[in-house]
C-alpha cells in the first residue's frame, strides 16, 4: 500500500486516542467506585452484604445488607420490561408493517414526545395519579408499590424499545418479504416468520437498552415505589431500588463512614449490571455487522 | 397455461403496459426480452399478483393461469401464489438455515410432519440441483452460500410447494458464467414438470433455453413466437434491431 497522507494519519491517531480515552475513563470510574466500595468488607463479610436483606445503615446497630435493594431494583425493572416489551415491540410491528404510512407519520412523533418527558414529571404523575388508582383497584393502603414503579418505568422505556425495534424492522430487506408473499404467505405469516426473526438481533438490542435505562433510572422509582427497604414479596409491596437508595442517602452520609462505603458498593453493583447489559447489546450489534 | 388478454398497467398515472395479449404454453420455457424499462418485470409480476403490494399500481384486462381468473375479485391470492412460484433478480434467501428456507412454504401451508418436510426439502433441493452440494449440512445458514447456490436455493424454495408455473426475473443477472450455466441447465430440466417464464437481458440465454420468446418494447408486445424462428427471421424491424444489438 502507498504511504498514507500525514493528515490522514493524524485523524486516525486522534480517533484512536479518543476511543482509548473513553475506555480509560470507564475503567477509572469503576476503579474509583470500587476503591471506596470494597472498604465495606471491613465491616461485614461479602456473603452477608450481598445476600442479607437487612439494610439499616443509620440504626444503633447498623446493617449494610443489600439483597432487598437489588431485588427491589430487579422487581421494578422486570415488571416494567414485562409491560414494555410486548407494547413496544407490538407498536414497532404495527408502525413498520401494518399501519398505512400517513398514520405512522402521526403516531411516530407522539412516541417521540413520550421519550422527551422529563422523568421527574413521570414520577410526579405516578405519585399523584397512578398510586391512588392502584390503591383503589387492589385495595392496598398505599399505591406506592413496585407495581406503580413498574408501570411508570414501562412508559418511560417504551419509546426506547419501540424506536430501536422499529428501525430494525424497517431495515429488513424488502426481498425477504417479497419472497415470502410470493410463496403464498399471508401478511401476518410474513411478519411472524420472516420480518420479526430477521429483525430479532435489533429487537434484542432494543430490549437490552430498555433494561439498561430502566435499572439505571432514579427519579421515577424514588417517587413511585414507596422507598421501603424491605424484601418485597410481590408487586404490591413497596420497594426501594439501588438507584433511589444512593440518591436519597448520599447527601447526608458522613464521608469515610461505613454507610458511605456501602453506598459505593451499591454503585458498583449497578455499574456492573448496566455495563454487562450494554456490552451484550454492543456484541449483538457487532455480530450483526459481521454476517 | 397462461393466457393474458389486453392487460394494461399503471403506476399512478403513468401507463407502463399497453394491451398485452399473450398465450404461454404449458411445459415450455418462454422468455420475455426487451430493452430496460419496457415493462417485462411489471408483466411478470401481474401473473402472480405481486403488484398488489405496490400501492400505486393498477391493472386492467384479464389473465388466466390454468383455471384461475387471476384478477377476479373472488380469486384467493394465496391459492394463486401456491400455483405460481417466483424467483427474483437478486437471490433473496431468508436469513435462516438451508432447511428452513426450503421448508418455509410447506410449513406455512400447514405441513408440519417432520418426515414429510424432510422429503420435500430433499426433493426440492434435488430438483434445483443443489442437493449434492448441501446435503451434509442442511442446518448451515443460507447466508453462507455462494451467489449461485443462493439462487438455486431460492429456486428450491419456490419448487417446495409444487407450483405449476415458475416465474423468473433475470435469475442469472447477479451470477458469474459458471453459475449461470448451472441455472440454465436446471431450467432446461425444469420445463419437463413446470411452465417457466423467464425475463432475461441476455439474448443468447433466451436462445439457449427458451421455446418461445416475447419481445417487449415500450410496454407493448412487438413480436411473439417460437424462439428459433424469431431469432432466425424476426418479422419486425424493431425486433431485429434489438436482437442484433443495435439498441437496447
Ligand atoms: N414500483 C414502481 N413505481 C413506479 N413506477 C415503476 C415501478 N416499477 C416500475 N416502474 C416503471 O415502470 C416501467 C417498467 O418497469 P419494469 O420494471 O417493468 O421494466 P423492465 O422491463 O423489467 O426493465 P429492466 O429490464 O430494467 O428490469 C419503468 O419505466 C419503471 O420506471
Ligand atoms: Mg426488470
Amino acid at each position: 500500500m502507498g504511504q498514507k497522507k500525514l493528515s490522514e494519519r493524524a485523524i486516525e491517531w486522534g480517533a484512536s486516542a479518543v476511543a482509548h480515552a473513553s475506555i480509560l475513563i470507564i475503567a477509572l470510574i469503576f476503579l474509583f467506585l470500587f476503591a471506596e466500595g470494597y472498604k465495606i468488607f471491613a465491616y461485614d463479610d461479602p456473603l452477608h452484604i450481598f445476600f442479607g436483606t437487612d439494610w439499616q445503615p443509620t440504626s444503633q446497630n447498623p446493617r449494610y445488607e443489600m439483597l432487598a435493594l437489588i431485588v427491589g431494583s430487579l422487581v421494578v425493572t422486570l415488571g416494567a420490561m414485562l409491560i414494555a416489551i410486548p407494547l413496544g415491540v407490538g407498536c414497532a410491528i404495527y408502525l413498520s408493517e401494518i399501519a398505512p404510512p400517513h398514520l405512522a407519520e402521526i403516531l411516530k412523533p407522539i412516541i417521540e414526545i413520550l421519550a422527551g418527558i422529563p422523568s421527574v414529571v413521570l414520577g410526579f404523575f405516578a405519585l399523584v395519579v397512578l398510586a391512588p388508582l392502584i390503591s383503589l383497584a387492589f385495595g392496598v393502603p398505599s399505591g406506592l408499590t413496585a407495581l406503580n414503579g413498574a408501570l411508570i418505568l414501562a412508559v418511560m422505556i417504551l419509546p426506547t424499545i419501540e424506536t430501536i425495534s422499529e428501525d430494525a424492522l424497517r431495515a429488513v430487506p424488502k426481498g425477504f418479504r417479497e419472497a415470502s408473499f410470493a410463496m403464498g404467505a399471508t401478511h401476518w405469516e410474513t411478519i411472524r416468520h420472516v420480518a420479526v426473526p430477521a429483525a430479532m438481533p435489533g429487537i434484542t438490542v432494543a430490549i437490552l437498552l430498555g433494561f439498561g435505562r430502566a435499572i439505571g433510572e432514579t427519579m421515577v422509582v424514588l417517587m413511585a415505589t414507596g422507598n421501603a427497604s424491605i424484601m418485597p414479596t410481590g408487586l404490591l409491596d413497596p420497594v426501594r431500588a439501588m438507584t433511589s437508595t444512593i440518591a436519597s442517602e448520599m447527601g447526608e452520609v458522613a464521608q469515610g463512614s461505613a454507610h458511605y462505603f456501602a453506598l459505593f458498593m451499591v454503585g458498583c453493583i449497578l455499574f456492573a449490571i448496566s455495563f454487562a447489559v450494554n456490552l451484550a447489546a454492543s456484541m449483538i450489534v457487532k455480530r450483526g455487522q459481521n454476517s | 397455461m397462461i393466457h393474458s388478454r389486453d392487460v394494461n398497467l399503471w403506476y399512478g398515472r403513468k401507463q407502463v403496459l399497453f394491451d398485452v395479449t399473450l398465450d404461454i404454453l404449458a411445459n415450455c420455457t418462454t422468455s420475455l426480452i426487451g430493452p430496460s424499462g419496457c415493462g417485462k418485470t411489471s408483466f411478470l409480476r401481474c401473473i402472480n399478483r405481486m403488484n398488489d403490494i405496490i400501492h400505486s399500481c393498477r391493472v386492467s384486462g384479464e389473465i388466466r393461469v390454468g383455471g384461475i381468473e387471476v384478477y377476479s375479485p373472488k380469486t384467493d391470492v394465496v391459492m394463486l401464489r401456491k400455483k405460481v412460484g417466483m424467483v427474483f433478480q437478486v437471490p433473496n434467501p431468508f436469513p435462516k438455515s438451508i432447511y428452513e428456507n426450503v421448508a418455509y412454504g410447506p410449513m406455512i401451508h400447514g405441513k408440519n410432519d417432520r418426515r414429510k418436510l424432510d422429503a420435500v426439502v430433499e426433493r426440492s433441493l434435488r430438483e434445483a440441483a443443489l442437493w449434492d452440494e448441501v446435503k451434509d449440512d442442511l442446518q448451515k445458514s443460507a447466508m453462507e452460500l455462494s451467489g449461485g447456490q443462493k439462487q438455486r436455493l431460492c429456486i428450491a424454495r419456490a419448487l417446495s410447494i409444487e407450483p405449476e408455473v415458475l416465474l423468473m426475473d433475470e435469475p442469472c443477472s447477479a451470477l458469474d458464467p459458471i453459475a449461470t450455466a448451472k441455472i440454465e441447465d436446471l431450467i432446461n430440466k425444469l420445463k419437463e414438470k413446470y411452465t417457466v417464464v423467464i425475463v432475461t437481458h441476455n439474448i443468447q440465454q433466451a436462445a439457449r433455453i427458451s421455446d418461445y420468446t416475447a419481445y417487449f418494447y415500450l410496454g407493448k408486445i412487438i413480436e411473439f413466437g417460437k424462439t428459433s424462428e424469431m431469432f432466425e427471421k424476426p418479422k419486425e424491424k424493431s425486433t431485429e434491431m434489438y436482437l442484433t444489438g443495435r439498441f437496447g
